[in-house]
């Protein structure tokens, strides 16, 4: 799968998740499953840096979501 | 005189032990931020540290913390180093209201200079609370509490102006932290600094981005003293070893038989615990008695020894570390998370740790990390994949064979196997031939 078919699809099925807004790496590797993980890996973090998607971090375990999507985006925004 | 706004009489119990106290601690920067003697222009707020000692008093007036754990906080480009930190408890306590912590990575070996330590205190004063905790348990050194738009100002003066990055948090990589090693230590049997230093710079894409199931953490000992614990905490544990004998000054054995220099390098002096006995004190302590003392030589039998290192801790003039020096990598050491805590196990009893370490990358943790990427469930650290899927699965993807260290004690935990096709003539057996030499 091309790239930017990739990011559409990583896209579409996160907006069709319904009550999480946060997801473990490994849940990606699922909707792209033909893909090795590090590929994976790399495409998830290329899409934070291009800001569709965020990091959440506990400080032991990190989640990924879109950006600005579930309660934590409003609940730590300091404006 | 420096006013406080919270009054704390239970946390002030804890400055009454005989050990310095993180209260006065905390008491003493609130003063100082107060008082401003060096005129600093304060970017993050200047009381925090008062409602930093309120919000942990009423935590034990309430017997439940009042920080919210986690969140999206970062810095551009980042997956971690920066773990926010929210009080649930805001209006009481504006100060920390948002009081995030990041991770510096330490320098290898906590090595820095003077000029060093006042940069990153100068920087942190200013746009932190002046709260550090050097270092962590993971090594790193840790600035406590900040607002989340000084974030990206701490990261750009520490990266422009101290030439330092932020260390790992998260399901990265975490910081690779080191014993001291070869620059001050003579028992180390490899560069530890060396090593730590290369493999951070290898691996700059894991530590700074998520790239696992959970966190992951090398450590380097420089010798089987283990100073870094890496036994005991970290997935892949280095730990320096020797092939070859242990050397041996025999004049200086009979020096510390004779009283004419201290055991243990005087390190027990403080009481008198009589005459320095070889016998009791080092030959009788030898785990695998592999070690005779005849009143005039000492002698060490090399193949029965495992590099416990206690002869040469008690007697390190006498005794040094072999010539043929590397390391040993054991696997998946750990805290109870979703399992125990377990010490890492044995999987290659010795490797040259030798630059560029290709060797270490391409046959340890490259296959390692595949795998575990690939298998580990979500939170599951390398020792608990281990354990779910056996030692023997470690030396599929790694292709490593099967060694007696591998196994704790005989027939209790037989958890390497063979495979049919490693057998010669299978598992498969004639019966009616079986049954002519054996009844029922």
């Amino acid at each position: 799968m091309d790239e930017e078919a990739a990011k559409k699809l990583i896209v579409e099925t996160l907006e069709k998740k319904k009550g999480k807004s946060k997801f473990y790496l490994k849940d990606f590797y699922k909707m792209l499953p033909d893909e090795k993980p590090r590929t994976v890996k790399n495409l998830v973090n290329k899409m934070v840096g291009e800001e569709t998607l965020e990091y959440w971090s506990s400080g032991s375990t990190t989640l990924i979501g879109l950006k600005g999507v579930g309660k934590q985006a409003g609940s730590e925004d300091e404006d | 005189m420096v006013e406080f706004r919270h009054k704390t009489p239970l946390i002030d119990q804890l400055e009454t032990g005989p050990w310095t106290s993180f209260v006065s601690d905390i008491k003493r920067e609130h003063e100082s931020r107060m008082e401003n003697p060096k005129g600093i222009d304060y970017q993050f707020n200047q009381d925090c540290c008062d409602d930093l000692l309120g919000v942990l008093e009423l935590s034990y007036d309430h017997g439940r913390t009042h920080w919210k754990h986690g969140g999206i906080v970062g810095v551009f480009g980042y997956g971690g180093g920066v773990i926010g930190r929210y009080c649930d408890q805001p209006e009481m306590f504006p100060g920390v209201a948002h009081f995030h912590t990041m991770r510096v990575n330490q320098p290898m070996g906590h090595f820095y200079s003077t000029k060093y330590l006042e940069q990153l205190m100068d920087l942190w004063e200013r746009r932190g609370s002046g709260l550090t905790n050097m270092h962590g348990a993971t090594g790193d050194i840790i600035f406590l509490g900040t607002s989340t738009p000084q974030l990206e100002e701490v990261f750009y003066e520490l990266t422009h102006n101290i030439n330092q990055d932020l260390g790992g948090s998260g399901s990265n990589l975490r910081t690779p932290s080191d014993c001291m090693g070869q620059s001050m230590c003579e028992f180390a049997c490899f560069d530890t600094q060396e090593i730590c230093y290369q493999l951070t710079m290898e691996y700059q894409d894991e530590l700074h981005r998520p790239a696992f199931p959970y966190k992951f953490k090398f450590k380097f000992d420089g010798c089987p003293n283990c100073c870094v614990a890496s036994i005991a905490r970290s997935d892949i544990s280095f730990i320096g070893t020797w092939r070859d004998d242990i050397r041996i000054d025999q004049e200086a054995v009979k020096a510390y038989v004779g009283g004419e220099l201290k055991s243990n390098a005087g390190a027990h002096a403080s009481r008198d615990w009589g005459p320095f006995d070889i016998q009791k004190e080092v030959i009788g302590l030898c785990p695998t008695q592999c070690m005779s003392w005849d009143g005039s030589k000492l002698e060490i039998n090399t193949p029965e020894c495992t590099r416990c290192m206690h002869c040469i801790n008690v007697m390190p003039r006498a005794l040094r570390i072999g010539l043929d020096t590397g390391c040993s990598l054991l696997l998946g050491a750990k805290s109870p998370i979703l399992d125990g805590a377990q010490m890492a196990t044995l999987v290659v009893p010795f490797i040259k740790v030798e630059p560029p370490y290709d060797e270490i990358k391409e046959t340890v943790i490259e296959p390692i990390w595949d795998w575990w990427m690939e298998e580990g469930k979500n939170r599951e650290r390398l020792g608990e994949l281990i354990k779910r899927q056996g030692m023997q699965k470690v030396l599929e993807v790694t292709g490593f064979k099967a060694i007696p260290q591998m196994i704790q004690e005989p027939r209790s935990n037989p958890y390497v196997f063979w495979k049919e096709d490693e057998v010669p003539g299978g598992f498969k057996r004639d019966i009616n031939e079986f049954r002519k030499y054996h009844q029922r």
